[in-house]
């Protein structure tokens, strides 16, 4: 029994290694729903960068504000730029109905995107990451993560521009090889990374804000189980005495 | 003050006794008096497991519909809703989402334990009988539930599920138009699959469990020893190797309970989602009819059922495999010929081919979590389908000339 539940036990593990393992190689964000300046970091970059097309239509702005130790003042000053109630939702400046005309189609939300992704916020990090030029696209920018996705480079300003090296792959067809730096950004390679982490953090966040309190007191319950555990057996141990 | 209290439950317990007398005698017939082997083992859990599972489904069942709205336009947004916005909601989700798929986990342990130790053979026919109904009417609970969230995989895993009733003869467009209420996933569908996933199943599904168990409670329990322990009584006419359901069993089902539950608390508050197993990463994205996702695939548990589908080229026959290779269950007492019960005492041939059963069951399951793409899958998935069905038809065979060791009169036990 106690091999079984050992094997149990790995089989379990070796199975959510290899269902959270994707086809691309995926670079790690080192997000940390813990660093709380990390996830006020990335809220702010959002609100700055990426709101003006992309919604959190599921996160209230009092959500924010009670999870990340920000105050009522603090949020609608800072991360608030479009008027909205303080316990309203996040929704991006750019009205539905504008996006189609200007951009032809709505951004989607990204409440859920670190959710849906496989790998999460690595998954954010190495796409934010993955911009280059490419003019045949409509708007100049392609990705090597997410080849032909339709938006562009909301940071270039911070990152820089990066080219493409064009390669073949098996089937002669070209593929991006590598990503280089044609003409860099007002922050260096590190400081950028930071930047990509924050975001991915913060939407990790905004994707499952009971995330925080789940964790937490996550340890307590499982301790408190394995204790009512030992209990159980000790009381079954003292009624089967009399079991011969 | 403790004369006092003791008292007044000794007056309510005779008051309730001269009304219901009956009451008293029920409990004795099913727990207090009852009497089961004293030699169960790690396998004997995993019933009273699924009966804790089951209250926890209804319980948080209720309270997710509190909160839950069954159209297609607001289902997805109210779980989102749930996870954020209800207090204890996100806990309350994921007790069901992961409850959905330990039920399943302790369900395939409960049959593996009854295939080892023969719990099906006579007299226990019926009660296996009706174990397998639950079996099934478990899976349409489970699936109807997963469509629920409304999101990518629930939509499309319903369309998929829903038309294979389309591959029926004649009947089979009406079919599938009267089950959706509609020509394709809809509202209407959603909303009676709602129906039917909180009101219809749960109550048939509770009524089935109560049968199983007084089914169980007429013969008594088999043990891993598949001895009956009812030839050897005592002189006071209850069975030397028997104990009391209570209070053995209970104490000993409290220790497995809270230890389950540790499990289950682990996943609930660590990894939800299981990576991807429990809740899948595509049903975080709201349902969309205009969009098909790139590879439709059950939850796990259904996995081994889907891959059997997919690896006959003919629709229809594929459908059939599939249900028959569920419904087979049903026959499994009476394909069984062989003279003992437990694995314990049968030859080599009954333990090779259950392994490799389990094996092909397992390797199946992990094939229908894979999008079909390469070239070995579908054969692999062939033979194991066909060991799937040969380890059934051959068993009368197999069964009868495998050799059998010489099962005492008594359980084994050690203190």
């Amino acid at each position: 029994m106690k091999k079984f539940l050992i094997s149990l036990i790995l089989a379990l593990c070796s199975s959510v290694v290899m269902a959270a393992g994707g086809g691309e190689t995926l670079e790690q964000s080192g997000a940390d729903l813990n660093d709380k300046a990390s996830l006020q970091r990335g809220a702010k970059l959002f609100v700055n960068y990426c709101m003006g097309c992309h919604s959190l239509k599921y996160m209230r702005y009092s959500r924010v504000a009670s999870d990340l130790d920000l105050s009522e003042e603090e949020v609608q000053r800072w991360l608030n730029f479009t008027g909205a109630k303080f316990g309203e939702p996040m929704l991006a400046a750019m009205k539905p109905e504008d996006a189609t005309k200007w951009v032809g189609a709505l951004a989607p939300d990204l409440s859920l995107t670190a959710r849906v992704k496989l790998g999460g916020p690595d998954w954010i990090y190495t796409y934010l990451k993955s911009f280059y030029v490419d003019p045949a696209r409509p708007l100049g920018w392609n990705n090597k993560l997410f080849p032909n996705a339709s938006m562009p480079n909301p940071l270039w300003e911070l990152q820089g521009i990066q080219v493409a090296e064009m390669g073949k792959d098996a089937n002669g067809q070209p593929i991006v090889t590598h990503l280089q730096m044609s003409s860099p950004g007002t922050l260096s390679a590190e400081e950028y990374d930071r930047v990509a982490r924050d975001l991915s953090n913060f939407l990790e966040y905004a994707a499952e804000p009971a995330a925080l309190k789940r964790q937490a007191i996550g340890a307590y319950v499982v301790l408190f189980l394995a204790f009512l555990t030992f209990m159980a057996w000790m009381l079954k141990t003292e009624y089967w005495r009399d079991v011969h | 003050m403790n004369g006092f209290v003791s008292r007044q439950i000794d007056n309510a317990y005779s008051w309730v006794n001269e009304r219901a007398p009956g009451a008293t005698a029920w409990w004795n017939r099913h727990a207090g008096q009852y009497y089961a082997p004293k030699n169960f083992n790690f396998w004997y859990y995993f019933g009273s497991l699924a009966m804790l599972v089951f209250v926890n489904q209804i319980l948080t069942g209720i309270w997710l519909t509190m909160n839950y709205k069954p159209t297609a336009a607001e289902a997805f947004d109210s779980v989102e809703y749930i996870m954020r916005d209800v207090e204890w909601g996100w806990l309350i989700r994921y007790m069901h989402s992961t409850g959905a798929s330990m039920f399943f986990v302790v369900v395939y342990l409960h049959m593996f334990r009854g295939l080892i130790y023969g719990s099906y053979k006579k007299p226990r026919e019926l009660i296996w009988t009706l174990g397998v109904v639950i079996f099934l009417v478990l899976m349409a609970e489970a699936f109807l539930g997963y469509v629920l969230p409304w999101g990518q995989m629930s939509y499309w895993g319903a369309q998929v599920i829903t038309s294979l009733f389309g591959a029926i003869p004649v009947i089979g467009d009406p079919l599938v138009e009267f089950i959706r209420g509609d020509y394709l996933i809809s509202d209407a569908t959603l909303n009676r699959f709602f129906a039917l996933h909180v009101i219809a199943l749960p109550f048939v599904l509770a009524g089935l469990i109560y049968m199983h168990l007084m089914a169980l409670h007429e013969v008594g329990s088999n043990n891993p020893d598949g001895v009956e322990i009812k030839k050897v009584k005592g002189p006071d006419g209850n069975p030397k190797d028997g104990i009391r359901f209570h209070p053995y069993y209970t104490v000993k089902d409290l220790f497995g309970a809270s230890f389950f539950i540790m499990i289950a608390a682990f996943i609930i508050f660590f990894g939800p989602t299981m990576g991807g197993w429990f809740l899948e990463h595509d049903n975080f994205t709201a349902a969309n009819p205009l969009v098909t996702p790139a590879h439709i695939k059950p939850v796990w548990y259904f996995t081994p059922y889907y891959a059997m589908l997919r690896a006959v080229p003919d629709k229809l026959l594929g459908v059939i495999i599939m249900g028959a290779a569920t419904l087979i269950f049903f026959a499994l007492p009476w394909l069984d010929r062989s003279e003992v019960k437990s694995i314990r005492y049968r030859g080599p041939i009954t333990k090779v081919m259950i392994t490799l059963f389990v094996l092909a069951f397992l390797v199946l399951g992990w094939l229908g979590t894979r999008s079909g793409a390469e070239a070995w899958e579908k054969p692999l998935a062939f033979w194991l389908t066909v060991y799937y069905f040969a380890f059934f038809f051959t068993m009368p065979i197999w069964s009868k000339i495998d050799k059998t060791k010489k099962v005492p009169d008594r359980v084994t036990y050690e203190h």
